[in-house]
């Protein structure tokens, strides 16, 4: 049976895994390597590396930490932040990762999904949307609008209708942040996991919001997630990848024993 | 100790070699690129990995010259292990864009029917058929990592060859030995320590020891 999945999520900046809600209160979290070895050997299922800084000079470093960690962490490694085109695709591809996730250059140019879907299978492609709760309903109907830039500028583009279309668009994976949750310890939006979920066939990752055990069962069940996301309460060491797993194997769901 | 085993990669342009790179020098190999035929000089085994669809794959390796030396190879009975697509193109054909494959084992590679989700991503259990040293060091029901839509389905003609098998949606064919030609539908490279411990084996089994 296929198990649900448990990843720490490594926020990265200038070459170093940084903690906090996104883009503020950073704090140094450690050697991204490192860490990812020890999650690994913990019993994370797959890692994710997010290039928050994503700038011209960050890149260079970010390729030499995926192809450091390729060597020590034998799970699957998925790289995202900044990546535009298929050939800075290919180069972190290159460097030793499995999935690249797209986010903001995929909602500016839909295409770069077909492209880099064509270009390297879909199972390579991760669409990350990032989605906000709107006051008030989208034309659409819709109560989620997908933002970009960490999160920082609305789109007025509805994110249901945006995760159908990436999928049809070649996305292999889609990695759902609430942006209203994320870095607020008060659970996962699963109301926007099930609208999402419910309507694409690819595996739905969720993320933003994660403070306990509980949120991640209730992702799985009431958000229909097949894996659950999360960074500050690994990083702060409040859970253990194998106290989540506990707490959903008790929870009867299927997971991968560390 | 013994010497590092040459193993040939073959690189037709398709996935993440880095990872099974690393993946084989951890456990004691010596890998490198096989992009052309004369590439596969020295090697005691050879590793076709791949992910995506068979037809530009085939296309590719034809393009190298590589599809009747890699024929070749597996009819003089020497080491191969195939991963992921490695083990779809073994077979004759693939429904998924039609094109015709090596035909190595008999039976068509289908998409996976009645799956909850598709492609079938992540840590799923690999149910063993029957014991074999591939799988030596590994629980009988151990959870692999996947990554696809699609995998071989054996005529009654190969079914000698089934190792194990895995659930999702419907039951498939999650690794094949015959003699020294293998086959996995999971990422050895990206299964942690059971998959490294695959990798063991098979370079034990391709170098005719065992695996301590």
């Amino acid at each position: 049976m296929l198990r649900r999945r448990v990843i720490p999520c490594l926020d990265v900046d200038r070459g170093r895994v940084v903690k906090g809600t996104r883009f503020v209160d950073l704090v140094d979290a450690g050697d991204p390597p490192e860490l990812a070895a020890r999650y690994a050997a913990e019993g994370a299922d797959e890692l994710v590396f997010l290039d928050i800084g994503a700038s011209p000079e960050g890149r260079a470093t970010l390729l030499d930490i995926v192809e450091r960690t390729a060597r020590r962490a034998f799970i699957p490694l998925t790289v995202g932040g900044g990546v535009r085109s298929v050939p800075e695709m290919r180069a972190v591809l290159r460097a030793g990762a499995d999935k690249v996730s797209l986010n903001t250059a995929a909602v500016a140019d839909p295409g770069l999904v077909t492209r880099c879907a064509r270009s390297f299978g879909s199972q390579a492609v991760v669409v990350a949307i990032d989605a906000r709760r709107r006051p008030a309903e989208l034309p659409s109907g819709e109560g989620w609008e997908v933002v970009v830039r960490g999160g920082r500028e609305p789109t007025g583009r509805a994110a249901v209708a945006w995760a159908v279309e990436a999928v049809e668009r070649g996305a292999g994976e889609l990695l759902v942040t609430s942006i209203d949750r994320d870095g607020t310890r008060s659970g996962y939006d699963v109301a926007l996991l099930r609208a999402i979920s419910s309507r694409v066939s690819v595996p739905v990752i969720a993320s933003g919001g994660a403070a306990g055990p509980n949120d991640f069962v209730a992702a799985v069940r009431e958000g229909g997630a097949d894996a659950v996301l999360a960074a500050s309460i690994f990083h702060r060491r409040t859970y253990s990848i194998a106290q989540v797993k506990a707490a959903m194997a008790a929870a009867g769901l299927s997971i991968r024993a560390a | 100790m013994s010497a590092p085993l040459p193993v040939a990669v073959v690189d037709y342009g398709a996935g993440n070699l880095v990872s099974i790179e690393q993946a084989l020098v951890h456990v004691g190999a010596r890998p490198w690129r096989a992009r052309r035929p004369e590439h596969l000089a020295g090697a005691a085994a050879i590793v076709v990995p791949g992910v995506g669809a068979a037809g530009p794959a085939m296309r590719r390796l034809e393009r190298s010259g590589l599809v009747d030396p890699i024929r070749r190879w597996i009819a003089d009975g020497r080491p191969y292990l195939g991963i992921c697509l490695g083990l779809q193109l073994l077979f004759e054909a693939s429904d998924e864009d039609g094109s015709t494959t090596l035909g190595v084992l008999s039976g068509r590679s289908r998409r996976l029917a009645g799956a909850p989700t598709l492609p079938h991503i992540g840590w799923n259990q690999v149910v063993r058929r029957r014991r074999h040293r591939l799988f030596d060091g590994i629980a009988a029901d151990a959870d692999l990592y996947f990554v696809h839509s699609y995998a071989g389905r054996p005529e009654p003609a190969a079914e000698d060859a089934i190792l194990a098998e895995t659930e999702h949606g419907e039951t498939f064919v999650s690794a094949v030995a015959l003699a020294s030609l293998f086959g996995v539908q999971f990422h050895p490279e990206r299964s942690g320590v059971d998959g490294l411990r695959l990798l063991a084996n098979f370079v034990a089994l391709a170098g005719g020891r065992r695996a301590d």
